[in-house]
């Protein structure tokens, strides 16, 4: 069954490195999937591949209905490459490792100007709707600090809330909470599973393996560029088929 | 105030069409430079507002018979005769000798004025008492000036040349110059009286002053004869000369005239009664004079932050659209801005003004004086400018923009809402330091005939002799013209603050700001400048 998210035969590399070395894979509606492997494995840029930040040397992801697609050969147009992929990010929302908040705006205004820029929508409904996200993600009293006032992991659901006001139907995050203090990681993973509850498909590359195996639905084990193993999360944790994912968990469970 | 300056501009752009309109009933217009002018064209030196020497009642009696009014310009000596050629006045009257260069550029009347050169040393200098005696020596001189050219072609003798009369005589007093030699009216008006100078030797050539009038103007120059003749008829031109006590046995020759004298020095006598006891003035007295220079300057102190202000406007704005195009144009526009930037940031901002004020009018392109000082140096400035944006731009986050364009943003949008309002803060303070450079620099307008601060001191100083005191005031007028612009700036640097409750917000209170200093040039010297 066709997912959300589908990527056919991908492969990126930079320079004469390639990262990717034909990545194929569905992802489910409502679906909350992790990405997991070692450093250099290629999750993140696979994760940046679907919503077009890099640009794809070959194959094709598609999202919900926007496709970005490259045949082998085939010249590359950044610009309209980027045109394409500008249209897939209207459904995705990004979270970054390093939050990414704009340090000019206040906690309010980075959720406001995300809608009222990208979408046009009027500014009374922007706030109304950046406060009911600040409200569910916990951050209600913080509207109007700027990002410098706010903790790793404040910054963190504000950059979430941001995502999710322009309505995204997939969620991507790259290593959501490597840059957070330890005690702190736990409020953004919470947040994540009050996401999952609600039902939207979220992508995440994490090397959380405790939040992997309780929280999300699918796991997809990478290793040199390519996907060793992917599977039901109960499945990967408790029977692992492959040897080399066996190895990987092992170290870290 | 951007916007009234931008009015400013549009009301001068006006003002100068017009000006080119010309009527026969409309003011004769003249030029000179005032700055150490005795006893050509000076300031009245118990009232500064009022043109007064020997040229101003000359050139007031040529407009009288011509039946037009005179109005004055003032420009600098070296821009005379360029400023002549574009058109700004139509008359020279400054001591202008007639040479055979100048008759190439311009024409002459007749000569109104025969003089020769004098020689002055320090008093009790021995064996100094001709050009021959100042072989292997320094001999300090008038720039572009005819003395000049004589002693060049003299030969052995090194030439010290100065912008202004009054500065030769002081470094001779110094003993910077063995001697001096400066045509003979400067020498009795600025030399003679001062008791630490010596006036040695005879009258050394032989010097014709003419005033100075466009080529294409036939019809002027004979009018302004006519005009001469008369005076020399009528005996107002011997008056005059009488008054100044300036007749000499070269006048008497050549005019015919070797009467007595028709009026008493009574002008000679007022200028060294004004002036001779400037050399001991009490405090009280000096005081007295400085309150007298306070509206003088102050008007000066408006055009310099005019010009400033509003060549700022144009530096930020047209600055920023030059970083833009430079990162962001088609490749041939990122060329053109290179090039622009790199060809003004490697010419001199004078040779600049004197291009864009006396050059571009043979394109067919003539400011007015304010509106090509601030076209000079807001050109020049948005060089600098340009480079603080590119800095500034490129100094916000690959990771902004990124984070931008995963929320769906365009290239503009990121610009415009992400990077620029970040980049904006990043350029603030270098910025604010080239506006106080700028208004240092609107200094050099002088040269296209714009009065400011600079000119004034120049010439307040070259007519009291006081170039500490007028110093430390046009000094003073510069700092506060510069001050409330850099607080201005670190108040907006302390709203836009990024990080608040860091060092930077706490000097949100102005006592904050000097303990914050304080303490942090204490506790880290090596950031002390911030």
């Amino acid at each position: 069954m066709a997912g959300i998210v589908s990527i056919e035969n991908l492969r990126k590399s930079f320079g004469s490195h390639e990262v990717l070395r034909g990545i194929s894979l569905e992802i489910q509606k409502g679906d909350l999937v992790c990405f997991i492997g070692r450093s250099g494995c290629g999750k993140s840029t696979l994760l940046r591949c679907i919503n077009g930040l890099e640009i794809l040397d070959e194959g094709s992801v598609t999202v919900v209905d926007q496709r970005l697609e490259h045949k082998k050969g085939e010249k590359i147009d950044p610009t309209e490459f980027e045109k394409k992929a500008q249209a897939l990010r209207k459904n995705c929302g990004m979270v970054f490792q390093d939050f990414r908040l704009f340090p000019h705006l206040s906690l309010l205004d980075n959720i406001v100007c995300a809608q009222t820029i990208v979408k046009d929508t009027p500014k009374d409904e922007a706030i109304e709707k950046a406060r009911q996200l600040l409200s569910k993600v916990g951050l209600a009293a913080h509207e109007r600090k700027l990002p410098s006032q706010l903790s790793g992991g404040q910054s963190q659901r504000g950059a979430i809330a941001r995502a999710l006001a322009l309505n995204p139907l997939v969620m991507l995050y790259d290593e959501p909470t490597s840059a957070l203090d330890p005690e702190l990681v736990d409020e953004v993973l919470q947040t994540m599973k009050q996401l999952d509850q609600d039902g939207m498909t979220q992508i995440a590359v994490t090397h959380e393996m405790r939040f992997a195996r309780d929280a999300s639905d699918y796991i997809v084990y990478m290793e040199e560029g390519l996907i060793v193993e992917s599977g039901h999360s109960d499945q990967i944790f408790s029977e692992p088929k492959d040897e080399r994912t066996k190895q990987f968990l092992r170290k870290f469970l | 105030m951007k916007f009234r300056g931008l009015t400013r501009l549009a009301a001068f752009v006006l003002a100068s069409l017009s000006a080119s309109l010309t009527h026969a009933d409309t003011p004769i217009r003249w030029a000179a430079d005032t700055e150490s002018g005795a006893p050509f064209v000076f300031q009245d030196p118990k009232n500064p507002e009022r043109l007064i020497g020997f040229e101003k009642e000359i050139i007031d009696g040529v407009a009288k018979r011509l039946g037009r009014p005179g109005q004055f310009v003032q420009n600098s000596w070296d821009g005379l005769v360029p400023g002549l050629e574009r058109g700004n006045y139509d008359l020279i009257i400054n001591g202008l000798e007639i040479t055979e260069e100048r008759k190439r550029e311009i024409a002459f009347s007749t000569p109104y004025y025969i003089t020769a050169q004098q020689l002055t040393v320090l008093k009790g200098t021995q064996g100094i008492a001709s050009l021959e005696d100042c072989r292997g020596k320094k001999v300090g001189t008038l720039k572009f000036s005819l003395a000049h050219r004589m002693l060049e072609q003299f030969g052995g003798i090194e030439a010290v040349t100065y912008e202004a009369e009054t500065n030769a005589y002081a470094d001779l007093e110094h003993g910077r110059v063995t001697a001096v030699l400066i045509d003979a009216p400067i020498a009795q008006y600025l030399a003679k009286p001062n008791p630490k100078l010596e006036l040695v030797g005879g009258p050394i050539g032989e010097i014709l002053y003419g005033i100075g009038i466009r080529k294409n103007e036939p019809e002027l120059v004979a009018q302004v004869n006519q005009a001469l003749a008369d005076m020399v008829r009528d005996g107002e031109l011997r008056r005059i000369y009488d008054r100044y006590s300036l007749w000499n046995p070269l006048m008497a020759k050549a005019f015919k005239d070797p009467g007595p004298a028709l009026e008493g020095p009574t002008m000679y006598e007022y200028f060294l009664n004004a002036t001779q006891p400037n050399r001991s003035r009490t405090m009280g007295e000096r005081l007295e004079l400085y309150q007298s220079f306070l509206p003088i300057l102050a008007k000066g102190a408006v055009t310099t932050l005019e010009i400033s202000v509003a060549a700022m406007c144009v530096a930020v704005l047209f600055g920023l659209i030059l970083a833009l195009v430079r990162l962001y144009g088609p490749k041939p526009m990122q060329w053109l801005a290179i090039t622009y930037v790199e060809l003004i940031r490697g010419t001199p901002l004078l040779i600049q003004l004197f291009f864009i004020f006396y050059a571009l009018p043979h394109l067919g392109l003539k400011l007015s004086p304010f509106f090509a000082a601030v076209l000079g140096l807001g050109l020049n400035y948005a060089a600098s400018e340009s480079e603080n944006y590119r800095a500034g731009i490129l100094g916000v986050p690959r990771a902004q923009s990124e984070a931008a364009a995963a929320l769906g943003m365009g290239r503009r949008q990121t610009l415009r809402y992400i990077v620029l309002p970040q980049a904006i803060r990043i350029v603030i303070p270098p910025i604010t330091n080239d506006f106080i450079a700028l208004l240092k620099d609107s200094s050099l307008v002088s040269v296209i005939t714009m009065v400011e601060l600079t000119k004034l001191y120049g010439q307040l100083a070259s007519t009291y002799y006081d170039f500490l005191g007028t110093g430390i005031l046009v000094a003073g007028f510069y700092l506060l013209l510069g001050l409330p612009f850099v607080r201005l700036a670190r108040w907006v640097e302390v709203r836009m603050s990024l990080q608040p409750g860091t060092q930077i917000d706490q000097e949100r209170s102005w006592m904050g700001a000097a303990r914050t200093r304080a303490f942090a040039w204490v506790r880290r010297p090596s950031q002390a400048s911030e």
